[in-house]
């Protein structure tokens, strides 16, 4: 675990001798197993984890099936009842054009859920790709790779996201792509990291003087052997790829209207906020919530695979 | 060390060269033409063509990024294709704007966040460090404009407290502008102080671990003395080194409150016109920032370096 922070709690060599770490002389395969049952188990057993699989379950669930549940659809219109506050027939009010605020707001995880997890599992795959290149030949194209890797980051991603929207237009898969090539450089620092320090050792040796391919070696030796480190990136990317995803779409380069998302929402009735903020606090409040899930999930995750 | 600023500061030139091509060339392949954009859907392609000629629009793209780079070397950054503006008097303004709010929520940020931190680190695992830990991070992770429209409900729309937007009247006094630039600066507060307090606490956490605190709490130093005479200078490189990355969020975050505030700063003036493809103020407003970013995280190197005798002397 030489990527985590050391601490003196952790455990030592000595530990080797308590009873929970016997199996770690077992065979190979089977230590890999309990390992894994373990991290199960305590992820489990993790409040954190819980609350925020939970929080993100629930809005799975509401944007595939709200349109069931709740009352009124999300973009059925009422325009006598435009701007109504929050009453006993709408519990969330209503907006400009009387649609149902609730209705509107359970319904607008949908574009996020799409675009996060799948931006995430994109930079995964060019972050770890390039980690692993670049980590595991070192050198000049380690080298050349890293600079490359820095010009990218000199931009801040905000920024970056103005220029490939205005340049590219503003479809789902320019979105989804966009944000996962921004992510690259970060994922790819981290996962060359923990290549670095497998690299040096012996089943990697022992690898290589069995005269495998260095395709084969990154892929079946280390690959298998940074997995966590890879796992707890993945989580913690895909907190800020709901983040990047709701302030693109708040910006006004994400899905475009009638669409019930909570970026656009808010980006649209904002100008209202000092007549009719029930418009914009709600879907707030609901991303917030979700954003929130997917941090707890994350620092579950984290903690599970570093103990 | 004078060599190692300069060196960085030689390498941020290519930096910026390499990411302007980048960018000219990205824009260059957009389809559809100002002229077009300009005057809309129903003007005659000879007055579309007679535009683009205007501004050169027609030409090879290599020789439009020499005669844009030409002239962005001597100030000379072209106009608006929106508003026919000059870009360079443009940005100056709207940048001036937002230097006030980044500055007045960094004036906030900095010291609550290692006030913060350092509260947490010397309470390690007792209730004040768990609050702390988990409010900041829990804000940290919020999108900006989302803590924006809470603080708005809040302390616009409930207490009547504030003002919106958060623009001040033209000729206000100092007191004033600052007054309006309270509210749209703690959603930035929010985001950015969460990585400056784990920061400062994991920093502090390592310092106070050393076996040199160790020596003086065994020489008989009162704590006081040992925790801010010893520990603390020590802690804080690492949020230094994090303070200077935190800019490039900050920047992040004046796009999207400038634009929920209604605040004419050069985070609206940027996707104002990534919105209307106005690319000359796009192109040169990147590059301002990019080359501020760059320049404030070599600013936080050079801090640390000094806080850190080893980095200073050269290892």
């Amino acid at each position: 675990m030489s990527y985590l922070p050391q601490s003196p709690f952790e455990p030592g060599p000595l530990d080797d001798l308590r009873p929970e770490a016997a199996p770690a002389a077992a065979a190979e395969p089977s230590e890999r197993t309990l390992r894994r049952r373990y991290v199960l188990r305590s992820l489990w057993h993790s409040p954190t984890f819980l609350v925020g699989a939970g929080i993100l379950l629930f809005w799975i669930f509401m944007a595939l099936f709200s349109v069931h549940v709740s009352k009124y659809g999300p973009y059925s219109i009422d325009p006598i009842h435009a701007l109504a506050p929050t009453s006993g027939a709408h519990w969330f009010g209503t907006d400009e054009a009387g649609r149902d605020v609730l209705s509107r707001t359970l319904a607008g995880a949908a574009t996020v859920l799409v675009i996060a997890p799948l931006s995430t599992l994109l930079c995964l795959l060019l972050g770890g790709s390039i980690g692993l290149y670049s980590g595991y030949f070192g050198g000049t194209r380690d080298e050349v790779i890293m600079r490359f890797v820095d010009v990218l980051l000199a931009v801040p991603v905000v920024v970056a996201a103005l220029v490939i929207v205005a340049a590219l237009g503003h479809s789902i898969a320019v979105i989804i792509l966009m944000i996962g090539v921004l992510f690259t450089p970060p994922v790819a620092r981290t996962i060359r990291a923990a290549v670095v320090s497998e690299r040096q050792k012996e089943y990697v040796l022992a690898a290589r003087l069995r005269g495998e391919s260095a395709v084969y070696i990154m892929a079946s030796e280390i690959l298998p052997n940074i997995l966590s480190p890879i796992i707890v990136e993945g989580t913690v990317r895909l907190g800020y790829a709901v983040f990047t995803a709701a302030t693109v779409a708040f910006l006004g380069f994400g899905v475009q209207p009638p669409s019930p998302d909570w970026g656009l929402t808010i980006s649209i009735d904002s100008q209202y906020i000092q007549t009719a903020w029930w418009t914009v606090l709600f879907p707030a409040l609901a991303l917030a919530s979700l954003v929130v899930g997917a941090n707890l999930l994350a620092d579950g995750v984290r903690k599970a695979l570093s103990e | 060390m004078g060599r190692l600023i300069v060196r960085r500061l030689l390498l941020v030139v290519p930096t910026l060269l390499l990411l302007s091509v980048l960018i000219f060339l990205m824009l260059g392949v957009v389809p559809g033409d100002p002229g077009r954009v300009k005057l809309g859907p129903y003007a005659p392609a000879s007055a579309v063509a007679q535009y683009d000629h205007q501004i050169g629009y027609d030409r090879p793209l290599v020789e439009r990024y020499g005669s844009w780079l030409g002239g962005f070397v001597v100030l000379h950054w072209g106009e608006s294709w929106n508003t026919n503006q000059p870009v360079f008097s443009l940005t100056m303004q709207r940048l001036w704007a937002s230097i006030q709010l980044a500055f007045v929520a960094l004036v906030i940020i900095i010291p609550l966040a290692i006030v913060l931190g350092v509260t947490a680190a010397l309470h390690r695992d007792g209730i004040a460090d768990r609050i702390i830990t988990v409010v900041s991070l829990s804000l940290t992770v919020v999108p900006e404009f989302v803590s924006g429209v809470v603080l708005i409900v809040l302390f616009v729309v409930g207490l009547k407290l504030f003002h919106f937007p958060a623009a001040p009247p033209p000729g206000s006094g100092p007191l004033t502008r600052l007054f309006y630039l309270i509210l749209p600066a703690i959603p930035l507060m929010f985001v950015e102080m969460g990585y400056i307090a784990r920061m400062a606490r994991a920093g502090m956490i390592e310092a106070l671990n050393m076996p040199y605190i160790r020596t003086a709490t065994l020489n008989g130093l009162p704590r006081r003395r040992v925790v801010y005479g010893h520990a603390l200078r020590n802690a804080m490189a690492p949020t230094v080194a994090v303070i200077g990355t935190q800019i490039g969020w900050l920047v992040g975050g004046l796009v999207v409150i400038e634009r929920l505030f209604v605040y004419p700063g050069v985070g609206k003036l940027m996707a104002d016109s990534a919105t209307f493809k106005d690319f000359p103020v796009l192109e040169s407003t990147v590059l301002v920032v990019a080359a501020i970013y760059m320049l404030s995280n070599l600013g936080a190197d050079i801090i640390v370096a000094f806080l850190d005798p080893r980095v200073r002397y050269g290892r």
